[in-house]
Order: structure tokens, then C-alpha cells, then sequence
């Protein structure tokens, strides 16, 4: 029992990372179809230069703060440079440009920062937390109250303002969104540099935990991708579900099986959901009449 | 209200229009008719900054709109109900609307959209269902309701009749000639050129990328030529 509680705790923590980066995922995606590749550097970018900052000198939310406003203008640039000029271009194209985006800003991290692993302090101490019996660290919590905001805030963002609809109504039909009033161009900007903070924003949760060098990245996005397929790509909802269930069946996997199987069993798990619900656990099943 | 002086475009090297000058004044009700491949759509969609012009000049309200982006010129009271409805299949009819004020958030958001669920009741009835679930003159009228959500001071209409029964394409045409009343001048290009010149003021013919004929749309219907052409009497 306490092994349980142990390994739903573990779950949650690294399947409240994934949600996130899935989360990301789900911003570009809504604005424009693209699956956003480099969404895992984005992760790295806000552990490395948080990590860069703080050892600079300067105070560890300030350095946080200042990770995540420095990816998104890096997600902006991404959008200016390599997205927006090609415009019109079909949406593999586009994919194909962020995942060589990815590949270019791991490279300029090996550069700019270098090769080891980094970590700074956890917000609240290390100690764990005992909760019957298993234990918890206080960075887990922030990870997961991290990953539920940013879901309810999101969700909201979406579902009840303008600007968020603007945003599904560009995904739906650009062009019919420049009629409407809509600067379309602007509401991809908006996307990645929004997209950009969130993935910061789990680097910097997840850091103390986990660590963080160059090439994180890689990782984090297959993992991200898989947790928003799981949950119905475009979907904050999806996202989330996608992301927690998906770091629970590696821990359990890891757990009662063997770690070594851990991504295998998850990856079985989806396919045979996407096999079953190819629209994922919350897709809506495109119904269009022409 | 809107001139069009000499307006050329192109898809790629091939110009589709050459040089078509047109005048819409305050009031009116304009129609542009001709066949499919006469260059209609392609001359709404530069007026409405969604298809570059290669030449030619398009002035509204006495600003040119050479230089204006297509999602700035809802904002001087240029709106377009675009050709195949483009309505947002993802959401709902409700926010279809909402989306089509998309620049404004004061009060009279609520009562256009009571004024638009007042002109097409079946679109109250299915407010919060998907707008890509509505049939071909459902979204019709999603189309033409949600530009008149802009505030348009000139509305283009392109092809509201198409593809849909006789029955809604007379209550889409009663719609259009009742805008007159709501101060929207109107600019329509349709392939129904009986149905539109019946509802128009004045008239244009277009043929391969040009204007042919133009007039009064009465003296239009009865001139044999647009008889036997385009309304097969």
C-alpha cells in the first residue's frame, strides 16, 4: 500500500510534467495545426537559463521569472524567423521547420551554456513530506500546482475570453478570421510566445527534480506529444488527463514490472487507445458538412 | 462609397483581372453577375484585402485600401460574407457570432445578436450546437449574419445563393434587399443574376476579367443579350 501511494506520487509529479509540456502543445496547435517540436527545448531553455542566472548571482525567482520571458521571446523569434515566412506552406512543412528549429537551439545551448547537468535549489527545501506513509518532495507539489493552473487558467483562456476564441477561430479558418477582424498574424505570435512560457515554466518546476542539460529536450517532447495524442490533441482537458495518465503508467510500470519497460508499457497503453478512440480520450470527432 | 479604378490581379502569372473599374455609392444595392471562372471572387477577395492586387486602385469611404491589411478593413466598415460560407466549423453558432464583433465589447454586441436571431431564427434555435453541424443555408445565413456583426457600413456578399433550395435562396435574396433599410450598402456578386439584379439597384456584367455591360439593374433584366446569356429566358 505504501509502495502504491509512493509510486501514484512519483506518477503524478513526472505525469504533471508531461501535461505541461502537452499543454504547450496544445496552444500552437489550436492556432495553427502545427505540432511544435522544439516545445521540449523550450522546457530546457527555462531550466538552463534559470540555472545560467542564478548562478550569474542573481535571486532564484528573479532568474525564474526572467527564464521564462526570455523563452517566450525566443518562441516569438522562432514564430517571426521560421514560421511566419513560411506561410501558406502545408502544415508538414511547418512541423518539419520546428523540428529543425529543436535541433538548432539544442545546438546553441551546447554553446551557449555547455554539456553538464545542472540543478538549483527546490523552492520549499528538500525534505520530503511524509503522507501516510510515503513521501513527497515539496518540489513535486509545486510541479503539479504548477501543471494544474496553467490547465485551469488555459481552460479558461479558451472557453471564456475573446482572445482565446480568436485564436480556435484562426486554427478553424484564417482567412475567415482576417474577415472577421482578426490580425491572424499576431494571434501566432501570441500562441508561440504564450506556448514558449509554459514550456519554460516546467523547466524551471521541474529542474531541482529531475535536473537539467542541453538535450532534455528530446525526451520531454516525445513524452509531451504522446500525453497530448493520448488525451486528444487541441484539448487543455486532453492535455492534462493525457499527461497525468501517462506518468502514472511508467511509474507503476517501473514500479511493479521493471523500469527498464517503463516507456514500453506506456507507449503500448496509448497505442492501443489511439487503436480503440483515434481522436484520444477528449478529441471531438470532426463533423463538417460542405 | 467604394471606387474601384483599373484593378488588376493575378494568380501567379496568370492575370485574372484586367483593369475593372466599378463604383457603389451609399444606399445601394450593387450586383456583380456573370459565369463561374468570370473573375467575381477573385475581385471581392481584393477588395476585401484577402488576394493581392497586382495594379489598379480600390478607395473606400476616400482612403485608399492598397496598403490596409484584410483584418484592418472590417474596422473602417468594410465586411465580406466570403464565397463557400468559411464559417468556424469548430465552434459554435453562438460564437460564430460573437466572433463576427469580434472588435467591439460594449453593449451593442448583445443586441446585434438579438437582431441577427430575430433575421434567422433557426440560428437561435441552434446556438450553442457546432456550427459545422448546420446545413449549407444554415451556415448561409451564419455567413451573412456573423459579417453583419462587424458593423459594416459596405457589405460583399459572394454567391449567397449557391447550392442551396429555391425556397432559401428567395428568403437569402429578401434579406439582402431588406439591409437597404438597415443602412448597409451592399455589394453582391452571384451567379443567380436574375435573383440579383431583381433585388440590386445597378448592375455589372462580368466576362473573363472584365466588365462587358453596366447599368440600372431594371434595364439589365429586360436588355436581350443578358437575357439570353445569363438568365436563360
Amino acid at each position: 500500500m505504501d509502495a502504491l501511494l509512493q509510486f501514484i506520487f512519483s506518477g503524478v509529479t513526472v505525469g504533471a510534467v508531461y501535461a505541461l509540456v502537452a499543454l504547450g502543445f496544445t496552444i500552437i496547435y489550436n492556432a495553427s495545426d502545427v505540432v511544435n517540436f522544439a516545445q521540449g527545448e523550450f522546457v530546457m531553455l527555462g531550466g538552463m537559463i534559470t540555472v545560467f542566472a542564478f548562478e550569474a548571482g542573481m535571486p532564484l525567482p528573479l532568474a525564474a521569472v526572467l527564464a521564462v520571458l526570455a523563452t517566450a521571446a525566443i518562441g516569438v523569434a522562432l514564430n517571426k524567423l521560421a514560421i511566419e515566412p513560411a506561410r501558406g506552406a502545408p502544415v508538414v512543412t511547418l512541423i518539419i521547420i520546428t523540428i529543425g528549429a529543436s535541433i538548432l537551439i539544442r545546438g546553441a545551448a551546447q554553446l551557449v551554456f555547455d554539456k553538464q547537468l545542472h540543478r538549483f535549489p527546490a523552492f520549499s527545501g528538500d525534505d520530503p513530506i511524509r503522507i501516510l506513509g510515503a513521501t513527497i518532495l515539496p518540489q513535486s507539489l509545486w510541479v503539479i500546482v504548477g501543471a494544474l493552473v496553467v490547465f485551469v487558467g488555459l481552460w479558461l483562456f479558451f472557453t471564456r475570453t475573446l482572445t482565446g476564441k480568436a485564436v480556435l477561430a484562426t486554427a478553424n479558418n484564417r482567412v475567415a478570421a482576417q474577415l472577421v477582424g482578426i490580425n491572424t498574424a499576431w494571434v501566432m505570435t501570441l500562441s508561440f510566445g504564450l506556448s514558449a512560457a509554459i514550456g519554460a515554466l516546467a523547466g524551471v518546476l521541474v529542474t531541482p527534480i529531475t535536473l537539467v542539460s542541453y538535450d532534455v529536450g528530446v525526451a520531454l517532447a516525445l513524452k509531451g506529444f504522446a500525453a497530448a495524442m493520448l488525451g486528444g490533441m487541441g484539448n487543455p482537458k486532453g492535455a492534462l488527463a493525457g499527461g497525468l495518465l501517462l506518468g502514472l503508467l511508467e511509474a507503476l510500470t517501473a514500479g511493479y514490472l521493471s523500469s527498464q519497460y517503463k516507456d514500453a508499457v506506456a507507449f503500448i497503453v496509448i497505442l492501443g487507445v489511439l487503436f480503440a478512440m483515434p481522436q484520444g480520450l477528449f478529441g471531438k470527432s470532426a463533423t463538417e458538412r460542405v | 462609397m467604394l471606387t474601384v479604378e483599373g484593378l488588376r490581379s493575378r494568380y501567379g502569372r496568370i492575370e485574372v483581372l484586367h483593369g475593372i473599374d466599378l463604383q457603389v455609392d451609399s444606399g445601394e444595392i450593387v450586383t456583380v453577375v456573370g459565369a463561374n471562372g468570370a473573375g467575381k471572387t477573385t475581385l471581392l477577395k481584393c477588395l476585401s484585402g484577402t488576394q493581392p492586387v497586382s495594379d489598379g486602385r480600390i478607395v473606400f469611404r476616400g482612403d485608399n485600401l492598397g496598403a490596409v491589411p484584410a483584418h484592418a478593413r472590417l474596422k473602417r466598415g468594410l465586411a465580406q460574407s466570403p464565397e463557400g460560407r468559411q464559417i468556424f466549423t469548430n465552434l459554435s453558432v453562438e460564437e460564430n457570432l460573437r466572433l463576427g464583433a469580434f472588435l467591439y465589447t460594449d453593449d451593442r454586441v448583445d443586441r446585434d445578436m438579438a437582431d441577427a436571431f430575430a433575421m434567422f431564427p433557426i440560428l437561435k434555435d441552434k446556438r450553442h450546437l457546432p456550427a459545422g453541424g448546420l446545413s449549407g443555408g444554415q451556415q448561409q445565413m451564419l455567413a451573412i449574419a456573423r459579417a453583419l456583426m462587424g458593423r459594416p457600413s459596405c457589405l460583399l456578399l459572394d454567391e449567397p445563393s449557391m447550392g442551396l433550395a429555391p425556397l432559401l435562396v428567395a428568403q437569402i435574396f429578401e434579406v439582402i434587399g431588406d439591409l437597404k433599410r438597415r443602412d448597409v450598402t451592399v455589394l453582391l456578386v452571384e451567379q443567380n443574376a436574375f435573383g440579383a439584379l431583381k433585388i440590386a439597384d445597378r448592375g455589372y456584367v462580368m466576362e473573363t476579367g472584365r466588365v462587358t455591360m453596366s447599368g440600372p439593374a431594371a434595364e439589365l433584366i429586360a436588355d436581350p443579350r443578358i437575357r439570353e446569356a445569363y438568365l436563360g429566358l
